[in-house]
Order: C-alpha cells, then sequence, then structure tokens
C-alpha cells in the first residue's frame, strides 16, 4: 500500500505552510472588508481549520479507495461535495459563535454575501489538495510497478546466469570415475591422485558464486586442473600450453568463464580428432580488457565451425551478454583447422 | 565364471574405445574368461571397423562417444555387425531406448559384478543359438538381427540427426545433412546425392524416412526423398504428378501424395 503524502515529514511541514499563509491572507482580507481584528482571526482560524480537516481527510481517503476509470470526474465531485460541506460547517459553527458581540448582525449579514467567494476559496483548496494526491499515489504505484518489474528480471537473470554456470558436462565427471576405476587395480598411487584432482575440480565448480570475481591466476590453475584430468584419460593425445603475461596474473574475471570456453576446445579438439592435440590458452593486457585466447584443432570434416560464435558458444556469449550488457566480448577465428575463441573481460578501473 | 559354453575355438572380442584406461578395465575384467581372446584393441571407430573386417569377432564392447564417428555409426558401416556391449557414460535415458537390441549396456564406471551379469546374458544367448544350430532347427540368429534393430533406433540419435556417414572406396566419409539434395532408391542401396557427388549407403528409403526429419526432407515419391532447402521451383508434369527443380539443377520426381505432403512442409 502506498504512504499517504502527508506521512511524510517534508510534505507535512508544506501543508502546514501553506495552511498558515492561507490563514493570514484571509486574516488580511477579513480585515480590510471592516471586520474587527478579533472576529477576522476566529473567522479565517475556524475555516481554514476545517479545509486543512477535509484536505487530510480527502488525501488519506485516496489512499484506500482511488477509481482506476474516470479518476477526474471522482476529483471534481468529491471536491465540490466535501466544499459544501466545510461551507456549511463554517456557517453553523461561525454565525452562532461570532452574533454574541456587538456588530454580530453585520457578521451574519457578511457571511450570507460572502458565501460565494468562500465557497471559491475553499473548493479550490481542496480541489488542488485531490489533485496533488492523485498524482502522488499514481506515482507511487508507478514506482512499485517498476521495482517489481526490476527485482523480477533481476531474479530471471541470477537464475539465467547460475543455469549457465553450472553445465558440469557429465559425461566428463562419468568418464574420470571410470579412468579412476581403472587405475585402482594397476596403479592406485595415480588413481588416488586423480580423485584429488576431481575433487578439487568439483569442489571449485561448486562453490563459486557470480557475484565475486576471481584473479586470472586462480581461473588458470582452474584450468590446469581441469586439463589435467583430462590428460589422464587422453594422456597419449592431449598436450597442453598456457601462457599468461606478468602483468595480467593479478586481473580478475568472472567466474567460470573460461572453463566453458576450455570445455568447448576440448570438445571439438580432442574428443572429436583422433590425432595429438595441442590446446593453447594465451592471456594478456589489452587497453583496458584482459584478453585470453583458447586455441584448437579441429577436423574440418566432421564440424565446422558456424559464422558469428559458432561451436555451441551461445551460451558464454549469453552470459557476457547479462553481465556486461555488450553483445562484442566473443569472437571466434578459423585458419585452416585450428579453431580460436577470443575473450574481452573489461577490467573495472 | 560360466564354463558352460563350448570350449574348443576361443572366442574372439575386440573393444572399440577411445580412452586407454577405459580399455584396459574391460582387458583386466575379461581375465576372468580364459576362453575370450582379446585380438585387438581400437581407439576409435575406422580402427574399429578394420578390426572387425579382419577378424570378424564374435563380440564387441563399443564406446558410444568417440572421435569422428560414434559407436552407433560405426555399427552402421560394418557389414556383418557382430554381438555389441556398449560401454558408454551416455546418460541412462538415452541409452535405454537401445537396452533391447544390444546384447546389453554397461553405464560407465561398472564394477566387476555388473560386468560378468553382462558377459552371463551374452553367453546364454550364445549358448542357444548353439544348442539350436546343432538341433538344426531353423532359427535364425539373433546376434545380427537384433544389431539391425538397433541401428534402427540409433539413427534417432542426436549426433546422426545432423550427419550421414558413409563408405565410399576404402574411405569412410561424413556428410553434413545440409549438404544433401536428394536421395534416390537404388537397388538395394540409397543412393545420396551431394554437391561432391553421390554416395551409397546400404540402407532402405523407409529407414531414412523415418531417420530424417520430416520438416527438413519430404519422401516425394516412392523413391525420392528430398532436401526441401534445395527446392527453388515445382513444375507440372504429366497426369497428376510434378517436378521438383533443386538448386543443382537436378530435377527430382514428385507424386501426387508426395505433392501433397511436399506442400504442406513449404506451407503451401
Amino acid at each position: 500500500m502506498a504512504r499517504s503524502p502527508l506521512s511524510t515529514g517534508k510534505f507535512l511541514l508544506i501543508f502546514l505552510s501553506w495552511w498558515a499563509i492561507w490563514a493570514f491572507l484571509q486574516i488580511s482580507l477579513l480585515i480590510g472588508f471592516g471586520l474587527t481584528a478579533s472576529t477576522a482571526v476566529t473567522d479565517s482560524l475556524v475555516s481554514n481549520t476545517l479545509i486543512a480537516v477535509s484536505c487530510a481527510f480527502l488525501s488519506n481517503n485516496m489512499q484506500y479507495y482511488l477509481p482506476k476509470k474516470e479518476r477526474y470526474w471522482y476529483i471534481l465531485f468529491i471536491s465540490l461535495a466535501l466544499s459544501g460541506i466545510v461551507l456549511l460547517a463554517c456557517k453553523a459553527i461561525l454565525v452562532p459563535l461570532l452574533s454574541d458581540k456587538s456588530d454580530g448582525v453585520a457578521y451574519s449579514v457578511f457571511f450570507s454575501r460572502s458565501w460565494a467567494v468562500r465557497f471559491d476559496i475553499v473548493f479550490l483548496q481542496v480541489a488542488c489538495m485531490s489533485i496533488l494526491s492523485v498524482l502522488w499515489y499514481s506515482s507511487e504505484e508507478e514506482q512499485e510497478n517498476r521495482q517489481r518489474r526490476n527485482d523480477a528480471e533481476r531474479l530471471a537473470k541470477e537464475a539465467e546466469l547460475f543455469k549457465l554456470r553450472q553445465q558440469l558436462a557429465p559425461h566428463f565427471l562419468f568418464n574420470s570415475l571410470n579412468s579412476i576405476s581403472a587405475l585402482i587395480g594397476s596403479r592406485p598411487e595415480q588413481a588416488r591422485k586423480m580423485i584429488q584432482q576431481l575433487s578439487d575440480f568439483l569442489r571449485g565448480n561448486l562453490k563459486k558464486e557470480e557475484q565475486q570475481w576471481v584473479p586470472l591466476t586462480e581461473e588458470l590453475q582452474y584450468l590446469e586442473l581441469y586439463l589435467d584430468i583430462e590428460k589422464v584419460r587422453f594422456g597419449h593425445r592431449l598436450t597442453t600450453d598456457i601462457r599468461c603475461e606478468e602483468n595480467c596474473l593479478g586481473m580478475k574475471l568472472p567466474p567460470m568463464l573460461l572453463q566453458p570456453i576450455v570445455e568447448n576446445a576440448i570438445k571439438f579438439g580432442l574428443y572429436d580428432t583422433t590425432d595429438q592435440v595441442t590446446i593453447a590458452i594465451r592471456a594478456r593486457l589489452d587497453g583496458n580488457y584482459v584478453r585470453i585466447e583458447v586455441e584448437n584443432p579441429f577436423d574440418p570434416e566432421t564440424s565446422r565451425p558456424k559464422k558469428g560464435t559458432g561451436f555451441g558458444l551461445t551460451s558464454i556469449q549469453r552470459r557476457l551478454y547479462l553481465l556486461f550488457a555488450r553483445p562484442d566480448l566473443l569472437e571466434t577465428r578459423v585458419d585452416n583447422n585450428l579453431f580460436t575463441t577470443i575473450v574481452r573481460i573489461p577490467q573495472q578501473v | 565364471m560360466s564354463t558352460k559354453n563350448t570350449p574348443g575355438s576361443p572366442i574372439k572380442a575386440v573393444i572399440i574405445d577411445d580412452e586407454p584406461l577405459a580399455r584396459l578395465i574391460v582387458g583386466e575384467y575379461l581375465l576372468s574368461y580364459p576362453q575370450i581372446t582379446v585380438l585387438q584393441e581400437c581407439n576409435d571407430g575406422f580402427e574399429g571397423i578394420k578390426a572387425i573386417q579382419q577378424y570378424h569377432p564374435d563380440l564387441i564392447f563399443l564406446d558410444i562417444q568417440m572421435p569422428k564417428i560414434n559407436g552407433f555409426e560405426m555399427l552402421e558401416l560394418v557389414e556383418h555387425p557382430p554381438a555389441v556391449i556398449f560401454t558408454t557414460a551416455f546418460d541412462e535415458y538415452a541409452i535405454k531406448a537401445f537396452e533391447s537390441h544390444a546384447v546389453d549396456y554397461l553405464l560407465k564406471p561398472f564394477n566387476k559384478d555388473r560386468f560378468d551379469k553382462a558377459m552371463q546374458k551374452w553367453l546364454d544367448q550364445r549358448a542357444a543359438i548353439q544348442t539350436a544350430a546343432t538341433a538344426d532347427s531353423p532359427s535364425a540368429p539373433p546376434g545380427p538381427d537384433a544389431t539391425e534393430q538397433l541401428l534402427e533406433t540409433a539413427s534417432q540419435s542426436p549426433a546422426q540427426q545432423h550427419r550421414v556417414v558413409v563408405k565410399t572406396g576404402g574411405k569412410i566419409k561424413i556428410i553434413p545433412l545440409e549438404d544433401i539434395h536428394f536421395l534416390e532408391a537404388a537397388d538395394d542401396y540409397v543412393k545420396i546425392h551431394t554437391h561432391n557427388g553421390a554416395f551409397l549407403k546400404n540402407r532402405t528409403m523407409n529407414w531414412f524416412e523415418k531417420a530424417l526429419d520430416p520438416t527438413q526432407f519430404v519422401r516425394t515419391h516412392r523413391s525420392y526423398i528430398l532436401n526441401v532447402q534445395q527446392v527453388t521451383r515445382i513444375d507440372p508434369y504429366e497426369k497428376d504428378s510434378h517436378l521438383c527443380i533443386l538448386q543443382s539443377g537436378a530435377q527430382v520426381p514428385v507424386s501426387k501424395a508426395g505433392y501433397v505432403k511436399l506442400k504442406g512442409v513449404l506451407g503451401l
């Protein structure tokens, strides 16, 4: 529920000052028409207090009820009705109160003569207050809607990012376990080592949060872990070549961003070829970006890179877009049978 | 373990897997079956085909996910496929479909007990066939027949939904589906027309019709299936029939029923 405007301190202060100004002006006006000071003050205070009460009532009332359609007709009619009530109340209070005095008869005559002007003033103030309230509540409502929409979008984005990060290939896991199973019989020491590697890898995969960027060194170590496991499985065929320039070792990047890129390189470079394979990873600083290239051979006969992102990199593209709102951070290049994925990570300065 | 099967002639086996450790464990488990000789361990489908043609093994252990051509595709290219036990990390739901056709499938990692169960199943099947053969009863050996059915099912697997593997001469060629212009029946084979020429595959038109995506490939005629991406023009031709002109200039006959199907797919 939207808050009433009068519940905020600033608005209440403005409302009270407004009321004081009107009351003061009315006093001067009445004295100008020849009323005594005390009569003028009483008249002004009573009628302005009644106006203020009806304004507050109206404003609060709109907090609970405000028609969606025909809003402005509603304002007009409720303002007219309230003004009428206020004027009748003024008459009922002021005329008996002030008629005791010496100029009592004259006051009741004065009140009868001035009712149209009084009604005008009351109507103006009440209508003004109601319009202000409508605008206030509309903007509150709008803000609430926007907030809700933003929350929904943020949640959806977080969920999507989470899903994009959590794409551990089950093949990898089960094949690795199978390798361990094979090693247990013949080379138990190595089996134990691989269990260690696999656990470290899985732990790394589980604990990472989107918000915490990780240093490049850590990410590269993690990739090495992954590649080491693949080497146990395909040791005879896989070599890796990881090179990182000194100055970008400490740079930070979102966690698990490179992992799927390297996984992709392995998928097309190692799983889908029969020869000796080198997966190369290069990192360097490029202006305000860390530029990372992952290179893998591929077999042009069985898989052909598509134009644009190609080779199933769309989820990485999507993630980069969600993180940086930019579509141009991922590029790919094909030279003969070498496929290179290039990703640039903007650095927060 | 089982000694039920006839001694004497050794049982020939081949292990096909792209991971050395995965082959190692199968070999190790097989040590308790002295009647079985592993003739070769193969790194990929190509070696697998060669080994099968050379040794005619009784049983193969076959991984599904392998470089270039997968296990199913390899089986497609073998003339008389032997009995198959799959060893794979393929997820369970995907492999369930093949359960009834292969001897068995072993989900990696698998233990010795599970392995023994699969072996027992196969040895029992084999013993049953041999008894039937000696009794001179005319029962067909279920081995190859089951493998045929397996291939039918395998054609629905994801990898095969975007390529076809053929053998041309001694070489194996992988044809991406988008490269296919049209298919033509040719006796016991199907002729696959592509921009690199035509290739024969020992499958039926019905098999292809079932395997290929029906929104991409339409059987326009008893003897023709065409790739709708390739269509440039459809001309009327004789009574009730049409002729489809492809981008390559080839003309493919369209029967009355085929025309209705083609119009449906093209949204006409």
